[in-house]
């Protein structure tokens, strides 16, 4: 067995997957270590990608040739377009999926995948030679030597599960946790803390009573996550939807002392916008009911996933809640629900690749990172793969160009700015409000804003670079014939049955798609040019117009938030030596090393006449960053 | 596209010049509607006038730099003004209305002037105390103004922003929860209040009033204690502009002028007298004149209340209006006996002058200068900048609110208020999205 590589990945989860292929596909010989190759791709909580903020992260790794978004549209089992009555900005692509399909897809993915090796294994220590990472050894004691090592370990790294009374040390229900690889980053001196995050009992559907409850179908034209797939082939189904009752919240009442969050046996901090059952019954008393989604977790699995009710209860007071909500009254269970707490590494000692500032050639990625959700994993993974890579085959890190996305460019860029200059207080998830330049980051132009920097990075292959170049050109096509040639003035519209404000200003076809009631159909009957612009090309031009109105402002904000971006603060820098600043944002700015002015001016504390005062030691940027991302917003 | 800044580049206050920095792409175009069109060519000094639509601001010197020859790199415009507060507040009224102009933010000339290339970094670092101690003033004074009342008020208004956006936020990130898509019409409310709070506060400005109209000054007291002397005395002397005095003796006169840089209304009244009148004829006007007299004691920014030193007792019906903005002049004083003087003792601040004299009269106008700024300007800074920025902000985040409110969808709703947030951040510090996502926890039940 080879056992040396450029880049090794320890974790076969999402980010662990994406991390590896990132890798790869930049041409760094990459190891996946995994305790069973069976387990990679698998879904350890709910059976579903994307959503609100998650799917746009899809699509941008997608968008970057990633592997998530072309899994899913083979296994995804309930499509659904979030927010369809709402504008494109706000619209999140999200499917169940079918567990095994996805699973089995990811492997598949991953086999024949060029330049990868899937290893079986546990990481128990890391090799450090001169201040670098060296390799890793493994629970069997081999040496696997690599020039950088990105860590996806998940809930894994002293995962400890909690149901009742119980504790189980385990990394999901029935596998083992790493807890070598703990200890040796405790030893690193990485700063560690401890979250918590809940998945409810799995139910036998055939002994729900469906008949009883409400059905969510998926909708009619399943809209793929990849930009690769042209129509989703798979079988969709309908989801159930149930509520809890007065019953269910007395009996989890009359039991929160048995709730290890309750009864103080979990210390870790949990997301707060997924709170357990006990949790929403306790914040939320005057709450009669809670929904809860029954999701099918495979098209031949009778497996349901009640969304909306994760706990830590007894099994016994488990028992008697499920049996006090409609249709789940004789509800046979497979798996009990349960709540795990793990350790996972402060961010903030992340730098903007998402390497450790404290070890050389480390990379964390996912929710050893502090967050929540597949998606998120995968981003981090995607971009600690790509630079793992970048370090790896780099002759030195001066003359080296890492990959980075900053905020107006990707919603990767704004979570990991979140994570690097905020930490993760508590499991960071990913949302549309988290994202100041919203209407230019949306789901469907993905491919418009990264694409383009995959292809000239390396990470993107020649099957979707053709594609993108034929979309692309379609795109630049369309939008001249709509901007500039097909114009028309207030009277010649008129002839047209257009009443139009006689300004004698000619209008361009563009201009007019911005009033409220004009529709492309009233103007191809004008123009008939119109109607060769194929049905994508038209939505993305549709939505250019609905948006130009707030387009110029959002434009104009970039720019002052890029020139900030530029700006950028000395990495050795002495902030002792700026006399103007207050103890506290000194303390802050020595512990955090912002890469820029913008990043500093983003860390809670930190005021204007701080980042003033900062102004002076600052660099400019040499780089052409932010001409080459021009071309792509 | 680049924003046109301007800024007041010397001392504030009243000085002898005053001048004000203009910098960006459009300079050039409010400099040209400013002088109605003049061509300025760049690096030389012009006396211009300057309008305000049919108004003329001032007769400045002004110097146009073409880029990059600039101070900043971009095209500047730099105004020497006649130091007074008015000249430079329509001047920035002017410029503020200007398509792309705002005010600068503090020290951002220089940034903009590293930026452009302008400036090395030794430059920088010569120039960089003098950042700080700009920013500290004005930090300062901030921190001074945003203390107490207008803090709380800003704040509320913030506070009410970040709910009514997190009501519509929660409608676009949890879709699939039992959140009702009318929680978008439920933020409404909220917003229209908040707009009319904003246009109320932003309306019900009394410095704006007092700036456009003039500080309203009203001389009382008995008749013949010397108020027309003392009225004709400072109309004569200033050298500002004194309408023809018309109206009878019994009505209110109103003279407007400049004390000090500031427009004032300087307003003769009728005699008060300490026994009642009569309600026929000749009386009846004299009565009718008294009552105009109190109302406009009332309505005054600033009372002069004169008194005859030789009269035998003071006039307690004029000494009745004595509260802090309130000045007490004693008239006569080359004819007054130390008894009568006496009379007097007991006021600490009051002013001995001579209308026929003219003794006293210049210690007056000290007297009356230092309490015509205290009226307009909190003591220490350039309040007037700091207000505008203030009123821009306010104006700006009124105006996203008004938007929000006919905003097609909810992510053109949010950006509308998340854009009002943002103006309104900037008074009272940044709106944070963690701020957002409390109030969404809070008050959402969510997570499925």
């Amino acid at each position: 067995m080879d056992r040396s590589f450029d880049v090794i990945v320890i974790g076969g989860g999402h980010a662990g997957c994406e991390a590896a292929c990132a890798s790869a596909r930049l041409g760094a010989r990459t190891a996946l270590v995994t305790h069973q190759a069976a387990t990679i791709g698998v879904m350890s909580c709910n059976p579903a990608i994307g959503g609100l903020g998650k799917g746009h992260l899809v699509r941008e790794i997608d968008a970057l040739d990633g592997v998530m978004g072309r899994v899913i549209d083979q296994a995804g089992i309930q499509f659904r377009m979030l927010n369809a009555s709402k504008g494109p900005a706000v619209r999140g692509p999200r499917s169940q999926a079918d567990r095994k399909l996805y699973r089995l897809g990811m492997q598949a993915m991953l086999a024949d995948y060029p330049n990868l090796t899937i290893i079986e294994g546990g990481a128990e220590n890391i090799l450090i030679e001169n201040n670098h990472v060296a390799g890793i050894v493994t629970g069997a004691g081999d040496e696997l030597r690599a020039k950088a090592v990105v860590i996806t370990t998940g809930t894994f790294l002293r995962g400890l599960i909690h149901r009742g009374e119980e504790k189980i040390p385990a990394g999901r229900v029935g596998e083992k946790p790493a807890v070598g690889l703990g200890l040796t980053l405790e030893k690193l001196g990485f700063p560690l803390g401890r979250l918590k995050t809940g998945t409810p009992a799995r139910l036998d559907g055939r002994t729900i009573d469906w008949a009883s409850l409400e059905m969510q179908k998926a909708d009619a034209v399943p809209v793929p996550f990849s930009y690769l797939t042209s129509r989703i082939d798979v079988p969709q189904i309908d989801c159930g939807i149930t509520y809890t009752t007065e019953k269910t919240h007395e009996i989890i009442r009359a039991n929160l002392h048995r709730a290890p969050m309750y009864s103080g046996q979990i210390n870790g901090t949990g997301p707060r916008y997924c709170p357990s059952i006990e949790d929403k019954v306790v914040r939320f008393a005057d709450k009669s009911r809670h929904q809860i989604f029954l999701e099918p977790e495979g098209l031949d699995d009778p497996t349901i996933y009640p969304n909306g009710i994760s706990n830590a209860l007894p099994i016994d007071v488990q028992a008697e809640l499920l049996a006090s909500i409609p249709g789940l009254e004789r509800a046979r269970v497979m798996e009990w629900a349960y709540a795990i707490e793990y350790d996972y590494c402060d961010p903030r000692d992340l730098t903007q690749t998402l390497e450790s500032k404290r070890l050389s050639g480390l990379f964390l990625a996912g929710q050893i990172n502090g967050t929540t959700g597949y998606e998120e994993a995968a981003a981090q993974g995607l971009m600690a793969g790509l630079n793992a890579a970048i370090l790896a085959g780099a002759v030195s890190r001066e003359t080296m160009t890492p990959f980075i996305l900053d905020r107006s460019e990707a919603y990767i860029g704004v979570m990991i700015d979140d994570l690097i200059t905020r930490g993760a207080p508590e499991p960071y998830r990913m949302f549309t409000s988290r994202a100041e330049y919203r209407l230019t980051l949306r789901a469907d132009n993905a491919d418009q804003r990264l694409t383009d920097r995959g292809i000239a990075l390396g990470c993107v292959g020649s099957e979707r670079e053709t594609v993108w170049n034929t979309k692309k050109a379609d795109l630049f096509t369309a939008r001249q014939l709509m901007t500039t040639q097909l114009t028309a003035t207030p009277n010649e519209l008129e002839k047209a049955g257009i009443h139009i404000n006689k300004d004698g200003r000619r209008r361009s076809a563009a201009d007019l798609l911005a009033y409220p009631d004009m529709f492309w159909a009233r103007l191809e009957a004008l123009w008939p040019e119109m109607k060769n612009i194929a049905p994508p090309i038209q939505e993305q031009i549709e939505i250019d117009s609905l948006y130009s109105g707030y387009m110029d402002r959002q434009e104009a904000d970039i720019q002052a938030f890029r020139k900030d971006e530029s700006l950028i603060l000395p990495e050795n820098f002495d902030y002792q030596t700026v006399g103007s600043l207050s103890t506290e944002i000194r303390v802050k700015l020595t512990a955090l090393r912002p890469a820029t002015l913008g990043a500093a001016s983003r860390i809670p504390g930190v005021t204007p006449a701080a980042i003033t005062a900062l102004l002076r030691h600052v660099k400019r940027r040499e780089t052409s960053h932010v001409q080459d991302s021009d071309e792509a917003a | 596209m680049t924003e046109t800044i301007y800024a007041l580049s010397s001392a504030p206050g009243k000085a002898g010049v005053s001048v004000v920095r203009v910098s960006g792409p459009a300079a050039g175009q409010s400099l040209s509607i400013l002088t109605r069109g003049k061509t300025h060519s760049p690096r030389k000094a012009h006396l211009s006038y300057l309008y305000d639509g049919e108004q003329v601001i001032d007769h400045a010197m002004v110097v146009l730099f073409a880029p990059p020859a600039s101070f900043t790199g971009e095209t500047v415009v730099e105004y020497h003004l006649h130091g007074s507060r008015a000249v430079i507040d329509s001047l920035f009224t002017v410029l503020a209305s200007q398509p792309g102009h705002r005010l600068a933010e503090p020290g951002e000339f220089t940034r903009r002037a590293f930026e452009n290339g302008k400036m090395d970094l030794t430059k920088a670092e010569a120039i960089a105390d003098l950042i700080d101690a700009e920013t500290q003033s004005q930090k300062d004074q901030a921190l001074q103004q945003m203390s107490g009342a207008l803090s709380a008020l800003y704040e509320g208004w913030r506070e009410r922003l970040i709910k009514s956006l997190a009501y519509v936020e929660a409608i676009i990130d949890f879709p699939d929860e039992e959140i009702p898509d009318s929680e978008t019409a439920k933020a409404k409310p909220g917003i229209e209040l908040l707009c009319a709070d904003i246009s109320a506060h932003l309306n019900d400005n009394r410095r704006g009033e007092r700036l456009r109209d003039g500080l309203k000054l009203v001389v009382i007291g008995a008749p013949n204690a010397g108020k027309s002397s003392l009225v004709n005395l400072l109309a004569g002397r200033d050298v500002a502009i004194v309408s023809d005095i018309s109206g009878t003796t019994r009505d209110v006169i109103d003279v407007p002028m400049t004390i000090t840089g500031y427009p004032v209304i300087l307003s003769d009244t009728a005699g008060l007298r300490p026994e009642a009148v009569g309600e026929t004829g000749h009386d009846k006007l004299e009565s009718e004149g008294i009552k105009r007299a109190r109302a406009r004691a009332q309505t005054a920014d600033i009372k002069i209340l004169v008194f005859d030193g030789t009269a035998p007792q003071r006039c307690s019906a004029t000494f009745d209006l004595h509260d802090e903005n309130a000045l007490i002049v004693i008239n006569k004083n080359d004819q007054i006996t130390p008894a009568q003087k006496q009379i007097y003792a007991d006021i600490p601040n009051a002013v001995f002058v001579s209308a026929q004299t003219q003794e006293g009269i210049s210690e007056f106008l000290d007297v009356l200068s230092a309490k015509i700024k205290q009226v307009m300007d909190v003591p220490r800074g350039h309040v007037s900048l700091t207000r505008a920025r203030h009123r821009e902000a306010l104006t700006h985040a009124l105006g996203r609110l008004s938007h929000a409110l006919n905003a097609p969808s909810p992510e053109l709703m949010a950006e509308d208020l998340r854009l009002s947030a943002r103006a309104l951040g900037r008074i009272t510090g940044r709106v944070d999205v963690e701020d957002l996502l409390d109030v969404i926890f809070r008050d959402f039940c969510i997570g499925k």
